[in-house]
């Protein structure tokens, strides 16, 4: 029976392009820019990386499709590179094909980048594309916040709480995202903005506003992974291991059958409940010192908080407006802005959240440090809607935890 | 005893009705002449609707309480239909889910092709289902526009108890051009409308309908309903008085509150007449385009066992009242908006995919697990069953007439809709089935969870680059 991935990989460096409307640069100097820091972390040299993955969803924006734009951008020695795209989840995607080679052996030192340049398109928000020749003809294309906007009618219907009072803890979820961020470097976004500001801003998807949705920005993260040991005899001495990494993946259910009521993320009730046993956490709402969510919409991270078990059904929007996940609560979500200020370039994001934790972890986060030194930080990474979707979740802490 | 004859009939006549005071308040500066006619309403159809879709309203309108298998011959006549080459019945009889073995036809090319389509049906000895359509583009700031409506309507003939049946009919054909549209051209155009009264109406119809009265052995005064599809005002009280037919016997051409519905006006006008007629009634259906159909139908004593869904009336009482005469003209393509890039977005329709999901795409047929009765859409191999993931188990289960209810939905104000806001969701069938789909026909800004819903057959998407229509199913507030 398999152990799970808990303490067998640790990782060696990060890295981390700033996010933004990057008119200047194309995807593969985004990538650069973050290889660059995490090598300088890691202190390895090129001819150490045994392989390498690529997190992009949106390859036809910029770089186009497989590994050759990662070993061509960063002219690797001639590896195996390996291109995923799984949503938005493709950066955590990424790191878990690094992860598990690692982890088999059959890796000492493996490179995972997520990268995204979605300001090519001529307009705002996600490149419109097709989901497949048969799903066009019978499905949905829709927007983003159409497609997330749901959860909102379903919540309120599903838990009775009131148009505004749902409408007030998603607004606070985004204010209290706009003040982390003004105090990010890297972030798309550094400006604090009001409650009115959000509660006025002009819809987006009913009930949607502007400051309910991301940022869409160009950007990459990478990591670099070994194994505990190798980044001992590599001079390491804050080491900070993987304790759990576990995607699930719709099987059409929510869709299709009649058991789900809209109000939720059945994915990631499942990959939750699997990486806690995994990383060892018994009590989530205790154990975990900060949490990067998936925040692509004020209303999925405020729904994410209750299927990561810290909130309890229903109660999530309370937790919100009472300040539980706000910079100084009890548990910091998106301690640097999340998506919705850092920003969200697609395939970066899944990495840039554990860059973040493990910045967080290491005491490194300048300004947002937070003080109490964490131990198990974890970052959720979603793709795909509401209603089809894969979810991934990764949990990083000391080695020694 | 069996009979040959009308089994059945139907209506459809889309929800929006566009004020004629509002496209005179536009267009007035430009056509003041056309004051006299800017009132009442004109049926306009939302930008995913055309002629096929509207036949297939109307034919469910018609079917209803009628068993599909009987169907044996579909036929859709227009001026309009969407397609030069590709059969246009043929998407009826699919969104009808009808089985495969039926006949079909497209008749179009004169304003009486719905009649002709009609005496073809009664001449012949099978059931066919005969639907007419129209949704017209006239020119803005024309007569045309101010007179016109989008309508659909559908007959059933076939052996069985007939409603109505046919006394006796007489055509003739004479190539009097009174206005005309090459293929491929949006738009009308008319010949002087005084001369086509003189020579048209009255030269070509007087003696024709004396000559079907001679055929039948009747006077004028034996007609009950006297049906003229046409717009022009006095034409129809015209005929009747040559022809002795009573002033009482004209009917109301429906011009105030739908417009006239090109080649589809005279099955419009018939569903209208046989929803209030009597048994022994005798309806006259005249109907006029390079010569004229006259069909003379009496009333048996079946009447009122046959029932359309709606019928003309319902359908006229299913009504969202507009001005915006902006939107109309850029759902027709009469007006340039600038729609953004997001409309930019290839609807490449792949026609391997189309044949192999038609039953799903055209006729909203799901699968039902024969182990667990586990229903889904769209029908898979192994089923969606969380519990048993049965393989190769499921058979058709067709959802269109099945009633939805909302479960979840938005405005989406960021993705193209030519009507924005796009308004989605997931909507849950009642007994069974799930799936996200768009709302149309909405009136409000909001929806409820929980409300009602009905499924409508419509366009998708257009693919611009290639000429194509995408169709498929859309919820629409139940009613």
């Amino acid at each position: 029976m398999a152990k799970g991935i808990r303490d067998k990989v640790a990782i060696l460096g990060m890295g981390c392009a700033k996010f933004g409307e990057r008119w200047d640069k194309d995807e593969d100097q985004l990538m650069l820019e973050a290889y660059e820091e995490a090598m300088a972390d890691a202190g390895i040299e090129a001819s150490q990386i045994d392989a390498a993955w690529l997190g992009a969803a949106f390859d036809a924006q910029n770089i186009g499709p497989s590994g050759i734009p990662l070993a061509v951008a960063l002219r690797l020695p001639d590896i195996g590179v390996t291109k995923v795209e799984n949503y938005c989840a493709s950066g955590t995607e990424s790191f878990r094909g690094a992860v598990y080679a690692v982890a088999s052996g059959a890796c000492d030192i493996a490179l995972a980048m997520g990268a995204e340049k979605l300001k090519d398109t001529g307009y705002g928000g996600l490149p419109v594309r097709t989901r497949g020749t048969t799903h066009d003809m019978v499905g949905i294309t829709g927007s983003a916040p159409g497609n997330f906007a749901q959860l909102a009618s379903a919540y309120r219907g599903v838990h009775g709480v009131g148009k505004d009072d749902l409408k007030r803890a998603m607004a606070h979820v985004s204010v209290k995202s706009h003040a982390n961020g003004a105090k990010n470097p890297k972030a798309h976004l550094q400006k604090a903005v009001t409650m009115d500001q959000v509660l006025n801003a002009p819809m987006i998807a009913e009930p949607l506003g502007l400051f309910d949705c991301c940022g869409v920005s160009d950007g990459a993260a990478c990591a670099i992974v070994t194994t505990p040991e190798i980044a001992r005899a590599l001079g390491k001495t804050d080491i900070v291991t993987v304790k759990a990494l576990q995607l699930a993946t719709s099987n059409g259910w929510e869709m299709q059958a009649q058991g789900w009521n809209g109000s939720y993320f059945h994915t990631t009730r499942v990959a939750a409940t699997k990486a806690y046993d995994e990383a060892g956490i018994t009590d989530p709402r205790a154990q975990l010192s900060l949490i990067e969510v998936h925040d692509c919409f004020s209303v999925t991270e405020l729904v994410t908080m209750e299927d990561l078990h810290i909130s309890k059904e229903g109660e999530g929007w309370r937790d919100v407006l009472d300040g539980f996940y706000d910079a100084d609560g009890p548990i910091p979500c998106q301690i640097d802005g999340g998506l919705k200020c850092f920003g969200h370039p697609i395939g970066a994001s899944g990495l840039r959240m554990i860059y973040e934790n493990y910045l967080q972890i290491l005491g490194r986060a300048g300004e947002r440090q937070r003080q109490d030194s964490p131990v198990f930080a974890l970052s959720h990474n979603l793709g795909g809607m509401p209603n089809q979707n894969v979810s991934s979740i990764a949990i990083i802490g000391r080695a020694d935890a | 005893m069996s009979e040959f004859g009308i089994l059945s009939f139907g209506a459809y006549v889309p929800i929006t009705r566009l004020q004629r005071s509002a496209i005179h308040a536009t267009n007035s500066w430009f056509a003041g002449g056309l004051r006299g006619l800017a009132k009442g309403e004109k049926a306009v159809a939302n930008w995913d609707e055309d002629s096929v879709t509207m036949a297939l309203e109307a034919a469910r309108d018609a079917l209803q309480g009628i068993d599909r298998a009987s169907v044996q011959r579909v036929a859709i006549a227009s001026t309009t239909l969407p397609f030069a080459d590709r059969q246009n019945a043929g998407i009826v009889k699919e969104a009808l889910n009808l089985p495969d073995a039926v006949g079909a036809i497209d008749i179009a090319g004169s304003q009486r092709a719905a009649t002709s389509a009609l005496l073809a049906a009664l001449g012949g000895n099978e059931t066919t289902l005969v639907t007419a359509a129209e949704i017209a583009t006239p020119k803005p700031a024309s007569e045309r526009e101010m007179t016109s409506g989008d309508a659909a309507a559908a007959v059933i003939v076939g052996t069985g108890t007939p409603i109505a049946t046919l006394i006796a009919s007489h055509s003739v054909t004479m190539d009097f051009v009174d206005h005309f549209r090459e293929t491929g051209e949006a738009h009308d155009y008319d010949w002087e409308a005084r001369w086509v009264r003189d020579e048209g109406f009255a030269r070509i119809m007087n003696p024709a309908i004396a000559a079907l009265l001679e055929k039948a052995g009747l006077e004028g005064g034996a007609i009950d309903d006297f049906l003229v599809p046409v717009a022009v005002r006095g034409v129809p009280e015209m005929l009747a008085k040559k022809a002795g037919i009573g002033e009482g016997a004209v009917a109301d051409s429906l011009g105030a509150t739908l417009g006239h519905a090109g080649a589809a006006h005279a099955l419009v006008m018939l569903a209208a007449a046989l929803e209030s007629a009597q048994a022994g009634e005798r309806i006259l259906l005249a109907s006029f385009g390079q010569g004229c159909d006259l069909l003379l139908f009496e009333v048996t004593a079946a009447i009122g066992s046959v029932k359309p869904r709606l019928g003309v009336s319902g359908w006229l009482a299913r009504r969202i009242e507009s001005n915006n005469y902006a939107k109309y003209l850029f759902h027709r393509g009469l007006l340039q908006l600038e729609r953004g890039a997001r409309a930019e977005h290839d609807s490449k329709t792949a026609l391997t995919a189309l044949w192999r999901n038609r039953k799903a795409v055209l006729g909203l047929v799901g699968g039902r697990c024969a182990k667990t009765g586990t229903v889904q859409f769209p029908k898979s191999e192994v089923s969606v069953n969380a519990n048993d993931h049965t393989v190769g188990t499921q058979e058709d289960y067709p959802l269109a007439e099945v009633p939805a209810k909302v479960m979840t939905w938005t405005a989406d104000a960021l993705t193209y809709s030519p009507d924005p806001p796009s308004y989605y969701g997931n909507i849950d069938f009642v007994g069974g089935g799930r799936m996200m789909t768009e709302f149309t026909d909405f009136a409000g800004d909001a929806l409820d969870v929980g409300a009602d819903l009905r499924m409508m057959f419509r366009i998708k998407a257009f693919d611009e680059n290639r000429g194509f229509r995408r169709y498929f199913w859309k919820a629409a507030p139940a009613f």
